[in-house]
């Protein structure tokens, strides 16, 4: 089953469709993924990436990233309308950092706990915010997760209190 | 005795600044309300979900469209009857009545002495979304004098409940949320002393020597005959209908209707959903239904695949909620509303397959299974039409420039086959400019200006692979000027 039928795109498919920075790049500093498989059309992040790191030629090509370009800074994040961006930072030791997309209550704050999701919703683990700030009421989260979840955590759950 | 509150207070998204506080008599009830709710919202508000019966059977009947466009909220206001309550304001001291089957037109107060005025125009838009909105600026940009007519008493269409960024050419608001397109489109028309503009004004008939009359309905009822040099018609879709057991329950609703009352109005439409149809509405709405505090069981979608972008089905996949291909709704359970749907799974030949019924405890059973468009103006204009399943069904064949059959009537938007909004603002713009042309305003620079959109259009936004179907079917029923004469005079096959 692709990613068509079931709502979910798994890494293996990122991998094949060549949306997956190298490991060496992925350990460098952060970087942004785009899981924006399917030619729609919309060219958005190309626009509002200050360093022109995003390509596409015609409105409905699939974006591409320039590794060396991208320095990871999450303009792109919160004003995706696919919210298909996530940036992942993996040069520090033991936790990786993600800032994804976040529309939802409660608000989002440095130092909360939340649960950690993965692409099929499922509740992978706990993480803490280190960064919050927002666009147009999207807010781009970054937390810190364990770092063997780089791949699997797409989205955050905060617990009402 | 306390009524219930489905009113939100806080939401990640939109802030709900209510207006001055506003009563009303529901039968013998005072019902309290906000300015700016319609009355449907405001009774929706405090748990009212019966607002009419069916003539024969007395079966209840709910919101189900929310855009006036079903007839599912007939209702008695101050003696009129037959008013779509969904699409009427709330106003202090109006007493609304429940209709019960067919109305009797002799209790009927008040039609006697609506007033019959006459205008002029260059150019009158029927429909303020995104396509008609676009049309009368890009008019009254040129100096052409505009009337713009509007059935819902706000400015705006559809995209007053879209709460999400949109897609697209950043040149057609891409990345903007669609409710704030809408409030700056609506700001700029009042900005120019060209267009005047009314509301609550539904465009009833085109008459001969391009007259066409609008019943203004409301506190100050009024019969409009627009005399329209030309005519840029827009007036949107209306949600298809499902057949099913049970589908008449008030809680089963048109996608669109329960996003109309959350975000638009700030109503809770219930507590526990499924959506049928993975088309983008489908999936859209899912999400916006989470952020409203709406719990979504499941979404099915009768086809192996899901029908939307996927982005967008990603979006409420890694919310937990599932998508389940190959199923759809068979059954809607409840006495005055719905308490229980059932979904089953479906074979590759569209039968359901036994024992594989799934039962949901849910108060909303939503129908996003597609758009029709709208197109009863245009039918009674007697354009000549098609039907193209691509376009959603039954559309009017028009030339490059979006000219129907009857001279000087235009079409645009959904209206035109269902697309989206961008496509909407492109058509309203490309039909602004042709009836600019007729008009003799403009002349090189509009022609030029009209050329370069079109080739945007069709050969670039249209080849997307994700919207190539909407492009084929709209190819079916657009013909040059030469063909259009041909139709015109009854020669074309
Ligand atoms: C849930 C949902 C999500 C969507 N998401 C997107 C998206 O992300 N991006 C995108 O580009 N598009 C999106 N769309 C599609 C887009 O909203 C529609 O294609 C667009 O609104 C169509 O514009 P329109 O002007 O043709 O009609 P509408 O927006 O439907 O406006 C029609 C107007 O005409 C009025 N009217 C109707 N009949 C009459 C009459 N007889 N007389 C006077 N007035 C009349 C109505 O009151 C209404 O105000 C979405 C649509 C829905 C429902
Ligand atoms: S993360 Fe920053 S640099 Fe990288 S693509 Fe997004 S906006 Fe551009
Ligand atoms: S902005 Fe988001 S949805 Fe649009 S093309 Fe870029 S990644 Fe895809
Ligand atoms: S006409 Fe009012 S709900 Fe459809």
């Amino acid at each position: 089953m692709s990613y068509k039928e079931k709502g979910y795109i798994t890494p293996e498919e990122l991998e094949k469709l060549g949306l997956l920075p190298p490991r060496e790049r992925l350990e460098k500093g952060p970087v942004v993924i785009a899981e924006c498989p399917e030619e729609i059309p919309c060219n958005i992040c190309v626009h509002v990436c200050p360093f022109k790191a995003i390509r596409m030629d015609k409105i409905y090509e699939i974006p591409r990233i320039d590794w060396d370009k991208c320095i990871g800074c999450g303009v792109c994040v919160p004003q995706c309308p696919g919210q298909a961006l996530f940036v992942v930072d993996l040069s520090k030791p033991g936790q990786a950092l993600i800032t994804l997309p976040y529309e939802f209550l409660p608000r989002p704050e440095k130092g909360m706990w939340v649960t950690l999701l993965n692409r099929r919703g499922e509740p992978v683990g706990e993480g803490v915010i280190v960064k919050a700030w927002q666009h147009d009421r999207t807010w781009a989260v970054t937390v810190s997760v364990p770092k063997d979840k780089w791949l699997e955590v797409r989205a955050i759950w905060i617990p009402e209190k | 005795m306390v009524l219930p509150d489905y009113r939100i207070y806080e939401h990640p998204i939109l802030d709900f600044k209510r207006g001055r506080r506003v009563k009303f008599y529901y039968r013998d009830k005072v019902i309290e309300a906000y300015e700016g709710e319609s009355i449907l919202a405001a009774l929706y508000a405090v748990g009212y979900r019966v607002f009419n019966r069916s003539p024969k059977l007395g079966l209840p009947r709910g919101a189900y469209c929310m855009i006036g466009k079903c007839s599912s909220c007939l209702s008695v206001v101050d003696g009129v009857p037959n008013t779509r309550i969904c699409v009427e304001p709330v106003r202090e001291g109006i007493h609304v009545e429940p209709q019960e089957g067919l109305a009797d037109i002799r209790r009927a107060r008040r039609q006697e002495n609506v007033e019959t005025i006459r205008v002029e125009t260059d150019l009158l838009v029927v429909g303020g979304g995104p396509a008609g909105l676009k049309a009368a600026l890009v008019a009254a940009e040129h100096g052409a004098d505009v009337v713009l007519v509007n059935d819902h008493f706000v400015l705006g269409g559809q995209l007053v409940k879209q709460t999400h960024k949109f897609f697209g050419s950043r040149d057609y608001f891409g990345g903007t949320r669609g409710f704030r397109i809408a409030e700056m489109l609506s700001k700029k028309i009042k900005e120019y002393n060209n267009i005047r503009v009314y509301t609550n004004g539904f465009a009833y008939g085109y008459f001969k020597g391009g007259v066409v009359g609008v019943a203004v309905h409301g506190e100050h009822p009024l019969n409009l005959l627009v005399k329209a040099k030309t005519v840029i018609a827009a007036p949107g879709a209306a949600e298809k209908g499902l057949d099913f057991e049970g589908n008449y329950l008030p809680g089963v609703m048109g996608a669109g209707g329960a996003q109309t009352l959350m975000n638009q109005y700030g109503v809770r439409p219930g507590d526990k959903a499924v959506v049928i149809g993975s088309g983008n509405v489908g999936l859209i709405i899912a999400y916006q239904l989470l952020q409203a505090g709406v719990k979504v069981e499941a979404l099915a979608e009768i086809l192996p695949r899901i029908g939307g972008w996927f982005v967008h089905a990603a979006k409420i996949r890694r919310l937990g909620v599932k998508i389940l291909t190959r199923h759809s709704i068979v059954r809607a359970i409840g006495t005055e509303r719905v308490e229980k749907a059932v979904l089953q799974a479906y074979d590759e030949h569209f039968h359901p397959i036994p024992g594989t019924e799934k039962e949901f405890g849910v108060d909303l059973v939503l129908i996003s299974i597609g758009l029709q468009p709208d197109t009863k103006f245009f039918a009674q204009a007697g354009a000549v039409m098609k039907w193209v399943p691509e376009a959603g069904g039954l559309v009017p064949i028009r030339t490059w420039g979006q000219e129907t059959s009857v001279e000087n009537l235009f079409v645009a938007g959904d209206a035109s086959g269902i697309e989206e909004a961008t496509t909407a603002f492109i058509e309203g713009e490309i039909a602004a400019l042709s009836a600019l042309l007729k008009l003799g305003i403009g002349g090189k620079e509009v022609e030029e200006r009209r050329g370069k959109l079109i080739d945007f259009l069709w050969n670039e936004y249209r080849m997307a692979p994700v919207v190539r179907r909407a492009r084929e079917g709209k190819l079916k029923v657009t013909v040059s000027e030469e063909e259009m004469e041909k139709i015109r005079i009854g020669e074309y096959t």
